[in-house]
Order: structure tokens, then C-alpha cells, then sequence
């Protein structure tokens, strides 16, 4: 089974299709609150929903105010099922464990090498490891 | 995680369910860090409004409240929504205007001190050098770390939250001395003779590095920065590059020297930033469709030194009829501001003092744009014009003195 190892992790086991991401990601900056999908005019994923998607952004973008956004998207229902980061701050980690969004950070190899938009993945924060199923 | 004695009490209720579930929190935030214990902090400085809260934030103050939640250490509150005295005339809405009272009123239970600045650091506390604090607003923290030397992280609404109701917070990122070490060098071979040259600064360097560990040490600077020019530069840097420290030679506490601030480390590069970088990345901004009808000053909020400042190149002279010109600032400044005669001077050449407030976070701010059709923003902030683009404004920075032209004249160069 493809697997990609995580450096840090946090939430219980999630499975979900997967979106990946070749720009970073700020709730403020790039998401509409109101309905899940990304409107930031020119960003790689402009158009696509992250609702109950398992998210991979290579970067995290965006200062303070992202970090009530999570609350507020999980409370619309509007909430990814985990974000998957390269890098990370932060905001996205304070955001994500205040909403209960499973999040990690670091990525070996890089998903780009062992996965694509659409497949179907499984979160294990506890393992630090997400597998392509 | 080691905890203390009276940590593990609080986490048994010692304190009450906020608390509690507060600390619980802080853990979880500094188990993924790797953070080995939690350092007790002075001050805390929390963004909280309706804006970035939403029905989902509220709720949760509401029952905060309800379980007697109270601050351990003062706490402030950063730049918000909605000047109430301007939310009618700007088409702000009437019951999220009544939510965001409400909202207040929650934190002052809790006994926040609703100070409603991001420039806390010029007027409300500054701490000093090697002091633990959990604050946040970007801006906030690279100026505590930076230029005084004090230490906190990035602490996003709920973790400044959290840090009130405990007192303390997970000891990572910019509490550890490792991490307060500079990466990279840059050398600063140009004049910068205004606040939108600093930004610039922080546009080209924190691009070129988009990592919150990344550190920044800046020296060859000609002369002193003031307090002014740190907190664009700073803004600038936390923004474009997510970064929250950098070091200047001379005039940072931990940059005695180049060697001093990379503190064993060796720089991972060297950038210089001359004239001719400034001059592109003014250069570089696309005037759109020339619409030059709306020219702001926020992001960060005016000190008064700049609210001086303003008045002086506006005193005389009046925003063009059909443009609109918005200052913002805090309710200190803009006390001292009316007694000495600024805020008149602005107020009299059609200039619209927001207090409180920061734009980029205004309430309706997209139906705002579009009821006045307004495509372009115009600011001497590098901040504000890297960060309003979700509203789908086309943002063009230029100089101080510039903007207060094209405020007056309608005209965009």
C-alpha cells in the first residue's frame, strides 16, 4: 500500500478523497466562508470545493484571523475532513485542533509522487502516516 | 508534556470548566509542536470580533461566560469590525452590528480590556526583553519578538483565548531561544525614506522566504529606524513571509552584531535590497482600470506620530469629491489626535477616521466595494494591499505623500 510518513499529527483516523494543492492555503485569504469552495481569483484551486475533502496544501498562508475560520467552517458543515500541510504555522494548528480538524505537517515522499485528486486516502494522526487506499 | 503542579490541578477543575478545557487545549496545540512544557505568560492580546468569529465564535463566548470564565492575566483585544459610530453610513448590517455588541460585552465579562488596536504595542504595553506573552495579530508579534526582545508565537483568536484563561501557553517556535536565531542576511542599501519603503522591504524579503522560521537579520542600514518604520517593516515581513522575528543590527536587543544574531548559525543566504528593488516593486503594481477613488491608511492602525504626519500633507487641501479616503486608528490615539488638532485637519479635508477598526477585517467589506463600484485600493500599507484580495479588490501600494495626491486629485500614477 502506498504511504506517506507525516512529521506531526493531530485528530483521530479520518478516510476521504483527496485534493491536492500545488499553492499554499489561508482560510481568510483564499476560502469563501460561506460555501466551501476557493475564490481567491487566480489560486491553482479557484473553483474546487474543500468541503469533506482531505486537503494537501504545501504551505499555510494567512495571519490571525484564520485561526477562528476553522471553528466557523465545521460549524456551517462546510469543513474539510484533515488538512495534510508541507509546511505549516502556527494559526493552522491552533485553528485546526480548536475545530477537531485532523491536521499534519511534513510530508515524505511528497504526495505528488504517490497520489492524485480523486483517490481515496486514510488519515492516521496517531501513526503519523496516511496510506492510499 | 511535564506539567507543574498547578497545572495539573487546573486541568482536575481546580479553576472551573473554562480553564480547563482551555488547558486541555494548549496541550493538544503543544503535543503537535513538540513543546515539553507550558511557560507562564504577562499579557495577552486576542483577536476576537464578529467578522472572524462568526455565529460559531459567539456561541462559544456565550457559554464561556455561562461557565464564569474569567482572564488569569490582562488581556486586550486587537483591531475590529465595526466603528458603530460609521457601521450605518459604510452599509454595515444592523444585526451583525447588534452580534458584535453582544460580542463586547462577552469579553468585558470575562474581563478583557477591549483596547481594539493592533498597535497595542505602541500604546497599550510593551514588553520587555525575554518576557513570555501570547499575542495576537501578526504585526504584534514580529514587533514583541523583534524589537523588544520579548517572546511569543503566532496566538490565533482561540489559543489567546486559551493563554488568558490559564496564564501560560506551550513553550515552541519563538519561546525557545534556538528558534530566535537569525537564517539569512539582508543588507539594506537602500534610502527608504518612507513607511511604503518598508513595507516594500518586507514585501521582497518575506516573498522570497514563506516560512515562519525563517529569520531575517537586516543590517548596513544608513541611519536609525524609527518606531514607525520597524512596525511597516514588520507587518510587512509577518504577512508576506508568515514570518514572526527578524533581527537589525544596531538596533534590535538580540543584533549586537551579524554573528550575535545568527547565534552559531550560518546565514542560508544573503539578499540586498537597493533603490532600484523599491523603485520595481512600486513599478510592478497594475493600475487596472485607473480607478483612483479609494485611498486608505490601516493595516496597521496610525500611530500618532503618523496621524501628525497625515495632517500635514492633507491640511489645505480635500479629498476629491466621489473619493473616498479612510484612516483608521485606535481610541487613544484618536483622543489625542482631536485634542491636538489632527483628527480636525483630516476631518476637514474629507477624510474619514475609522476608530478601532482595521479595513481589511471591516464587516460587508465585498458588498461595500461593490455598492461603490470601487476596483482599485490605493495604500501606502504593504500589508493591507497583500492581504484585501480575497475581497477582489486590485491593490496598488505607493508612497505616503503619494496616496494623499491621489486622494485629492483622483488621479493614479
Amino acid at each position: 500500500m502506498k504511504q506517506i510518513r507525516v512529521n506531526q499529527a493531530y485528530g483521530p483516523v479520518v478516510e476521504g478523497e483527496a485534493l491536492l494543492s500545488d499553492e499554499g492555503f489561508s482560510p481568510r485569504y483564499d476560502l469563501d466562508r460561506w460555501s466551501g469552495v476557493i475564490t481567491k481569483p487566480g489560486h491553482k484551486l479557484e473553483g474546487r470545493s474543500i468541503v469533506d475533502k482531505v486537503c494537501f496544501f504545501p504551505t499555510a498562508k494567512g495571519g490571525i484571523a484564520a485561526g477562528w475560520a476553522f471553528y466557523d467552517i465545521k460549524w456551517k458543515r462546510l469543513a474539510p475532513k484533515a488538512f495534510v500541510f508541507g509546511v505549516t504555522n502556527p494559526v493552522m494548528v491552533q485553528g485546526a485542533v480548536f475545530a477537531g480538524i485532523p491536521i499534519t505537517a511534513g510530508w515524505t515522499p511528497h504526495p505528488r509522487e504517490v497520489l492524485k485528486t480523486g483517490d481515496w486516502v486514510r488519515v492516521d494522526p496517531g501513526r503519523r502516516i496516511i496510506e492510499v487506499l | 508534556m511535564d506539567l507543574s503542579a498547578e497545572e495539573r490541578e487546573i486541568l482536575a477543575g481546580s479553576r472551573g470548566e473554562a480553564p480547563r478545557r482551555a488547558l486541555e487545549y494548549q496541550i493538544e496545540v503543544g503535543r503537535f509542536w513538540g513543546a515539553k512544557r507550558l511557560v507562564p505568560v504577562t499579557n495577552v492580546h486576542l483577536m476576537g470580533d464578529i467578522e472572524v468569529m462568526g455565529d460559531a465564535g459567539l456561541e462559544f463566548l456565550r457559554n464561556e461566560v455561562k461557565s464564569a470564565a474569567r482572564c488569569a492575566v490582562p488581556t486586550t483585544t486587537n483591531a475590529r469590525c465595526m466603528d458603530f459610530a460609521h457601521c450605518e453610513r459604510l452599509g454595515q448590517d444592523a444585526a451583525e452590528a447588534a452580534k458584535e455588541r453582544e460580542l463586547i460585552q462577552c469579553l468585558r465579562r470575562m474581563d478583557v480590556v477591549t483596547t481594539d488596536t493592533c498597535i497595542n504595542y505602541q500604546t497599550v504595553y510593551q514588553p520587555h526583553l525575554g518576557e513570555h506573552v501570547a499575542w495576537g495579530d501578526t504585526g504584534t508579534v514580529i514587533y514583541a519578538n523583534s524589537v523588544f526582545g520579548a517572546r511569543s508565537n503566532f496566538e490565533s483568536g482561540p489559543a489567546a483565548l486559551a493563554a488568558a484563561l490559564t496564564g501560560r501557553t506551550p513553550e515552541y517556535g519563538f519561546h525557545l531561544a534556538e528558534n530566535r536565531r537569525g537564517s539569512f542576511t539582508v543588507q539594506l542599501d537602500a534610502r527608504l525614506d518612507d513607511l511604503a519603503d518598508w513595507g516594500a522591504v518586507g514585501k521582497l524579503v518575506g516573498e522570497a522566504h514563506q516560512d515562519y522560521f525563517a529569520v531575517p537579520v537586516f543590517h548596513g542600514y544608513h541611519r536609525a529606524p524609527s518606531a514607525d518604520e520597524l512596525k511597516h517593516l514588520g507587518a510587512a515581513l509577518a504577512s508576506y513571509g508568515s514570518m514572526g522575528m527578524f533581527h537589525f543590527v544596531g538596533v534590535t536587543p538580540e543584533a549586537r552584531s551579524v554573528e550575535a544574531a545568527m547565534g552559531g548559525r550560518k546565514p542560508a543566504g544573503a539578499l540586498t535590497v537597493t533603490d532600484a528593488d523599491i523603485s520595481r516593486v512600486y513599478e510592478a503594481y497594475s493600475l487596472g482600470d485607473g480607478d483612483a477613488r479609494l485611498v486608505v491608511f490601516s493595516g496597521p492602525q496610525q500611530s500618532l506620530l503618523e496621524m501628525k504626519r497625515l495632517a500635514g500633507l492633507f491640511d489645505g487641501r480635500t479629498v476629491k469629491p466621489g473619493s473616498s479616503c479612510f484612516v483608521t486608528t485606535n481610541g487613544a490615539v484618536l483622543a489625542q489626535s482631536r485634542a491636538l488638532g489632527y483628527a480636525g485637519t483630516l476631518e476637514e479635508a474629507g477624510v474619514t477616521i475609522l476608530e478601532g477598526v482595521c479595513f481589511y477585517i471591516l464587516q460587508n467589506l465585498s458588498p461595500m466595494r461593490q455598492a461603490n463600484r470601487w476596483t482599485n485600493l490605493v495604500s501606502n500599507s504593504a500589508k493591507i494591499v497583500n492581504i484585501i484580495g480575497a475581497h477582489r479588490f486590485n491593490t496598488i501600494l505607493r508612497r505616503t505623500r503619494d496616496c494623499v495626491d491621489i486622494a485629492c486629485t483622483g488621479s493614479l500614477r
